[in-house]
């Protein structure tokens, strides 16, 4: 989206159809922001350090921080009684519609910087990008998490090359993450119908043209950890069409736990 | 050095700390002195970062985003602690790698609190409305203790712990003006906790070792059971606030002495915590243990690279 920025028409949302589709493409974003939030929370007492747990908990915070904006967003854009935590708790598996880079489990601390590192080139292109949204909201929200993205890729970014360039053990290990989650990437450029049409009216930013970008950024860091690039004929994807992996429903039998054993109560 | 001279300067450490100043790192010291702060203070560290297992068990479970946000921050308050308690520590010549060691190997003790189980939400309540409660009882006049940095972290450290206690308070709250279901959870949650977080106190004042060493030196102000009492007395109205009932049968005002009386402590079970054999102490320990032997690679790793980044500045200094 490098044109400058166009005005929603504020008849726009007066269409059905096209709320539909704002809903949804919010719902895009924001439930990969949830789902790392909450792996991430998972770690919380458990790093290799006090220093990366410190980090990595004001991480999930920024995340969790961030996704309660898009969601109050989307409630407001229902006009129903739905709140944050309907949005967040109260969805079954398929109406879920992060990646599945996002819903790969903590196998390692290898994994988990990985995983982020993979996430957060892209979530600082697209924050940037998002500045240029049609959408006030839209752009406002993005301006205030491009800080907390820019910390979070060199964070991720300084620990892969620590990994990767540290101890042979490190490195094979690392490797191992890299290769494994390598495939869950390309999915970060994949869009829906309601992106495309989000995309269209100047709301969503085009992230396919970010692609190349993309993945010259990931590379060159990755050589910079002296890490191999991994070639797959084969990429995975489905998380943003609410396919996921078999991860999933155990994050949300946890996450929702609460919320299904004592329905409506307030706490 | 002379034994004399050794008095001498045991006197004039006696008089600095008589007259409030505080005792730096570089300052000379008894052995006892620095031992018993090692201990004391790592201790305290270890409490921290033990104490958030239990905590951090219901991150993933917070029932809303508000509760999800505020626990996490907490949990990760409590790392902060840790970490200027270990620092503090550190100034006394010993390494957080050795402190780590002896929370390891069981050497190091920390607080028994941290051994029971948090089964419900609830727990989340409970623990920062009574164990935050009774640790900022115990910790505010360590505030003016005589080892500054030690002092110093607990001026911050008690800052967030009333912060943390109010919000446990707060998540009570909540749950008493909720469902019938969530009062019952809340009632049962400071039933489990009461004795315990009573027991927090330490061991009555006959049965305690470290008392008056500590007075003088000013790690205590106060006797355990004087503390015990007023925690006592300050939480009884808040829980009749909440509407629960304080599961001690003998618990009542008592005019004469302008305070609560209360039932006997079951000391059995708090020797039995103390000595490793409460519901959770190996289950904390394993956790810990796990967190720092799984996390052995990434430290090595960290440490190699920053060596190889040295050695490559020092070759581009050489070339230039």
């Amino acid at each position: 989206m490098k044109q400058p920025i166009k005005e929603l028409n504020p008849k726009f949302l007066e269409s059905t159809q096209n709320k539909e589709h704002l809903i949804n493409y919010l719902l895009g974003v924001a439930d990969n922001y949830l789902i790392l939030g909450q792996r991430l929370g998972e770690l919380c007492g458990h790093g290799p350090n006090l220093e990366p747990d410190i980090a990595l908990t004001n991480i999930s915070l920024d995340m969790l921080g961030q996704v309660r904006s898009f969601y109050q967003y989307i409630a407001q854009l229902r006009g129903d009684k739905s709140t944050e935590d309907d949005i967040a708790f109260l969805r079954k598996e398929r109406e879920y519609k992060n990646v599945l880079l996002l819903e790969q489990p903590n196998t390692d601390f290898g994994y988990v910087i990985v995983r982020q590192f993979f996430f957060d080139v892209y979530n600082k292109m697209f924050l940037n990008a998002l500045q240029q949204s049609a959408d006030e909201t839209l752009r406002a929200l993005a301006f205030k998490g491009i800080k907390e993205a820019s910390y979070h890729e060199r964070f991720s970014g300084d620990w892969l090359k620590r990994l990767g360039d540290g101890t042979e053990e490190s490195r094979s290990r690392v490797q191992e993450a890299v290769n494994d989650l390598w495939i869950y990437t390309d999915e970060l450029f994949q869009t829906t119908t309601a992106d495309d049409a989000m995309i269209e009216a100047g709301v969503a930013p085009d992230m396919s043209a970010f692609r190349d970008t993309y993945y010259e950024k990931v590379k060159e860091l990755l050589t910079i950890a002296t890490l191999d690039i991994p070639e797959v004929a084969y990429f995975q994807k489905g998380g943003k069409e609410g396919l996921h992996s078999e991860h999933m429903g155990f994050i949300l039998t946890e996450m929702q736990y609460m919320q299904r054993a004592y329905p409506d109560s307030k706490w | 050095m002379s034994e004399a001279e050794i008095k001498s300067l045991e006197a004039q450490f006696d008089a600095k700390i008589a007259r409030d100043e505080k005792i730096e790192p570089k300052d000379w010291m008894p052995e006892k002195y620095r031992k018993t702060h090692i201990r004391q203070i790592s201790q305290h560290a270890h409490s921290e970062i033990v104490g958030m297992l239990p905590e951090g068990n219901w991150i993933t479970r917070a029932p809303s985003f508000r509760r999800k946000v505020a626990l996490l921050a907490k949990v990760q308050d409590e790392a902060g602690h840790g970490l200027y308690l270990y620092s503090a520590c550190e100034t006394l010549g010993i390494t957080r790698e050795q402190m780590y060691e002896d929370l390891h190997s069981g050497k190091a003790k920390y607080s028994s609190i941290f051994n029971y189980p948090t089964m419900t939400w609830a727990d989340m309540g409970a623990i920062g409305w009574l164990v935050d409660g009774a640790a900022i009882i115990n910790q505010v006049p360590l505030c003016s203790t005589s080892f500054g940095p030690y002092a110093r972290a607990m001026v911050r450290v008690c800052k967030e712990e009333s912060f943390h206690q109010r919000q446990g308070y707060e998540i009570m709250l909540s749950l008493c003006n909720g469902t019938e279901e969530q009062k019952e959870m809340a009632q049962d949650a400071l039933n489990r906790w009461w004795w315990p977080s009573l027991m927090m106190l330490g061991p009555t004042d006959a049965a305690s070792t470290h008392t008056e060493q500590s007075m003088k030196w000013k790690l205590k102000r106060k006797t355990n059971d004087e503390l015990r009492q007023q925690f006592i007395d300050q939480t009884v109205p808040q829980a009749e606030l909440l509407g629960l009932t304080i599961p001690d049968a003998d618990l009542k005002w008592n005019d004469g002495k302008g305070s609560y009386d209360f039932g006997e402590i079951n000391w059995d079970e708090f020797w039995q915590v103390v000595k490793g054999h409460g519901p959770m102490n190996k289950k904390r320990l394993d956790d810990r243990r796990n967190a720092w032997e799984n996390g052995a690679w990434v430290r090595e790793a960290a440490s190699a690279y920053a060596a190889k980044q040295k050695d490559r500045k020092k070759e581009i200094a050489k070339a230039v």
